[in-house]
């Protein structure tokens, strides 16, 4: 199996330098749709960009100050956590539901509400067998969209409170968020959703089709003769929930899914969508900021922390399992895999995934390699800022910054300072909150989890595997991530309700501090910088910020991390 | 205020419910059935008329004339294995047991049919999808003998077909060299 070795090699060499080159100018968009200067799309897109501010009554010309803004942000979430709630409830009487389905059960509902509305994405459902069409193209798709704008809506004004000197204002909430959607998201799914359907992502409103097999095959109930084949608007679902950083699944297979993705060519591409725009944000940074060598200094700590995990993820799923080939069986592990992707597609998918807070899957994360799944379980654990998900990475990853700025300042004595604005005491309590909140989150469900029946009873494999299980669901869920170690039984009232709660906390409380931090920075005045000022664009302070994510998130976790796949690597050796 | 902003987040939100969730998956299933209706529809294979499944589904064939697929973890109590409805992997852990007395199963299956020397680790394993289309080029030519034998035809006949199924990788260095079970088989059945 070494000779597949370099291909795989290639297609991710090639996958990373097409994603650098695509840093630049879709960052640059960026930065001009949200400083309001006419671009590529104005023509088509202005007009109806207006009309949106006309019919919902939005002076596109008047910003407010940090607590309104965050006050209407809140408040659209509330209101469409709500809305999905009632169509999942509803399900059953609401149209586009060839098959059927009854509405979700309420603690399924709640869960799969907040699940979509954070932009989390976990599912303990699945799709083909429990969600209308109805239900997936209309209420899930609209958080598609809504859900990575609002993290764009956040990354914005903090990046405006940066730049602005003694302000009191970083923005208008609605004129944000409708040009997130309308100049990036919606052209950029559009294109991909077409795509996609060209290379075989199905797209249409049929009734699910049943089939004769080409020869009856031996069932637990009988002989069976048909296949019955789900369809659905595939497509058209499956590009944004990509692009948006958003996971959730069409059918329970996620991104594995033939229908979903079908060959390796829609692999890469889709790979291509969930880490675009959270990279290109660190370009839309520079250039906002005046200092384009920032954005790629902070580019160059995501790179590095990603690839680094890439590789080591890639080495333990090409190694394979020893225990399978004490059978007679040679190969990577392929458990979980699918044929068409290999092992480079996979851990590619993989690593890009659970680094964004994507979520979806085109592999199953529990039937990696202790090695391979602990390596994505800890991109999640760092708070997913390899480069994180649209918006929310990036905002995390500046609260790193600023620690790494104040730390460094107090080891070599100089004043805490970041693009010209003093970091004093208000801005570390936020950055400590962004960077923190979902590791405290992690760790006391888990604990709870694990102390509890409610929690334990749902594990599927046993051993140290199946701590794993569990810290991954409330890695995911306090991370806003998705994706899971799926063995793990979650669709119970405790798991519904205490990771609903864990999704909640992670995607608002650091959402607050990074838009209450903008507010503080854009307040301050503007400091020039002197011999006295710690240089935060270059390698070194590069290398610095890496260690910091690292240092940060290893101290939290290592102990949690050893009793679970680290343990689990060491017994298979052993064996 | 708070009332205006509450009228204002319901209006916005109905706009874009029409514009995201109306419009746009509208013209994407009216361009996909007016320029890719066979993908846009599922990729159906038919045969005289009658549909025989999709290329990108695959099916739980056993019999010994046909080329199998992976294990597919569709199959707990009740259910069929390939089974669309239910898609998904066996999530079954490395170091699991279960996981082990699997892999061990299929591989007995497969030394049973004749296969020798080590076995491609696809044939034994269940994937993601639970649906996976594919198997190794590797694990089509482990399977050759038996089928062959099976079929009565020749070695040479069958090592011929395969040939004709591989799909390889795309632009030269995407994903992986591969056959798709469905087709291979139901070329199998054209050929006699």
């Amino acid at each position: 199996m070494q000779n597949f070795e370099i291909y795989d090699l290639i297609e991710i060499a090639v996958f990373f330098a097409v994603l650098l080159l695509l840093v630049k100018p879709l960052g640059a968009y960026m930065a001009a749709v949200f400083q309001g200067e006419r671009n590529l799309l104005s023509p088509a897109v202005r007009p109806v960009e207006r009309l949106v501010y006309r019919l919902a009554a939005i002076d596109e010309q008047k910003e407010t100050g940090w607590k309104r803004y965050a006050f209407s942000l809140l408040l659209l979430n509330f209101i469409l956590m709500i809305f999905i709630f009632l169509v999942l409830v509803f399900q059953g009487v609401l149209p586009l539901n060839p098959e059927g389905f009854p509405g979700f059960p309420l603690p399924l509902a709640f869960n799969t509400a907040v699940s979509f509305a954070t932009n989390t994405n976990w599912q303990a459902y699945s799709g083909e067998s429990t969600a209308s069409y109805f239900t997936q193209t209309v209420a899930l798709a609209l958080s598609f969209f809504v859900t990575p704008a609002i993290g764009l809506t956040v990354i914005i004004p903090l990046i405006r409170g940066i730049v602005r000197r003694t302000a009191t204002q970083i923005g208008n909430f609605w004129v944000d968020l409708t040009r997130g959607i309308l100049y990036i998201l919606l052209p950029v799914a559009l294109l991909a959703a077409l795509f996609l359907v060209s290379q075989g992502v199905i797209q249409n409103f049929g009734g699910y089709r049943q089939v004769d097999l080409a020869q009856p095959a031996a069932g637990a109930a009988g002989l069976l003769t048909t296949q019955t084949i789900p369809m659905g608007p595939v497509a058209s679902f499956e590009s944004i929930k990509l692009l948006g950083t958003n996971g959730g699944g069409f059918f329970g297979a996620n991104s594995a899914h033939p229908y979903e993705n079908p060959s390796p060519l829609t692999n890469f591409v889709e790979i291509l969508l969930f880490l675009a725009i959270p990279f290109a944000l660190t370009y839309t940074f520079g250039r906002m900021s005046g200092n384009t060598r920032q954005g790629w200094a902070i580019l160059a700590a995501m790179m590095v922390i990603l690839i680094g995990s890439l590789g080591a993820m890639y080495w333990a799923e090409e190694a394979g399992n020893p225990l399978v080939h004490q059978q007679g069986i040679a190969g990577p592990n392929m458990e979980g895999k699918e044929v068409r992707f290999g092992i480079g597609g996979s851990v590619l998918f993989a690593a890009g995934t659970t680094a964004t807070s994507d979520g979806a899957v085109n592999s199953m994360h529990d039937s990696y390699m202790p090695l391979g799944g602990g390596v994505a379980l800890l991109l999640i654990l760092l708070s997913e800022v390899v480069p994180g998900g649209v918006g929310s990475g990036l905002y995390t990853m500046l609260g790193f910054v600023i620690i790494a700025v104040f730390v460094a300042g107090l080891m070599i004595g100089r004043t805490p300072e970041f693009l010209g604005k003093k970091i004093e005491v208000r801005e570390m309590w936020m950055a400590v909150i962004i960077v923190l909140t979902s590791g405290i989150s992690v760790l006391v469900f888990s604990g709870v989890a694990l102390l509890l029946s409610a929690g334990t009873s749902a594990i599927l494999n046993p051993g140290p595997h199946g701590l794993t299980e569990v810290l991954y669901a409330f890695a995911s869920g306090s991370n806003n991530n998705g994706s899971a170690f799926a063995g793990l039984g979650a669709n119970t009232p405790f798991y519904n309700f205490t990771l609903g709660v864990a999704m909640l906390l992670g995607r608002f409380v650091p959402a607050l501090a990074a838009l209450a931090m903008a507010g503080s920075l854009a307040a301050k005045k503007y400091v020039p910088p002197s011999v006295g000022t710690l240089p935060t664009n270059n390698p070194t302070f590069t290398g610095w910020l890496i260690v910091v994510v690292i240092i940060v998130g290893a101290l939290t976790f290592l102990p949690a991390l050893g009793l679970g796949p680290i343990v689990e690597q060491l017994q298979m050796i052993g064996r | 205020m708070k009332l205006a902003e509450i009228k204002r987040a319901v209006v916005i939100l109905v706009i874009f419910l029409v514009l995201l969730t109306g419009v746009y998956p509208a013209v994407v299933t009216l361009v996909g059935k007016i320029a890719f209706p066979g993908k846009a529809g599922g990729s159906l294979v038919e045969r005289n008329g009658a549909v025989y499944g999709s290329s990108l589904i695959g099916q739980p064939f056993s019999d010994p004339k046909y080329f199998w697929p992976r294990p597919s973890a569709t199959a707990p109590a009740g259910r069929m294995p390939y089974d669309p409805m239910a898609s998904g992997g066996s999530n079954l852990g490395p170091t699991n047991p279960a996981l082990l007395d699997e892999t061990g199963a299929a591989a007995r299956q497969l030394r049973d049919s004749g296969v020798s020397g080590p076995l491609p680790i696809d044939l034994v394993t269940s994937s993601a999808s639970g649906l996976d289309p594919d198997i190794t080029v590797e694990a089509a030519e482990a399977q050759a003998a038996r089928v062959g034998q099976a079929r009565h035809m020749s070695a040479a006949q069958v090592e011929q077909l395969i040939n004709a199924h591989k799909q390889g990788r795309t632009f030269g260095f995407l994903g992986r060299e591969r056959v798709n079970v469905l087709e291979l088989n139901l070329a199998l059945d054209a050929a006699g």
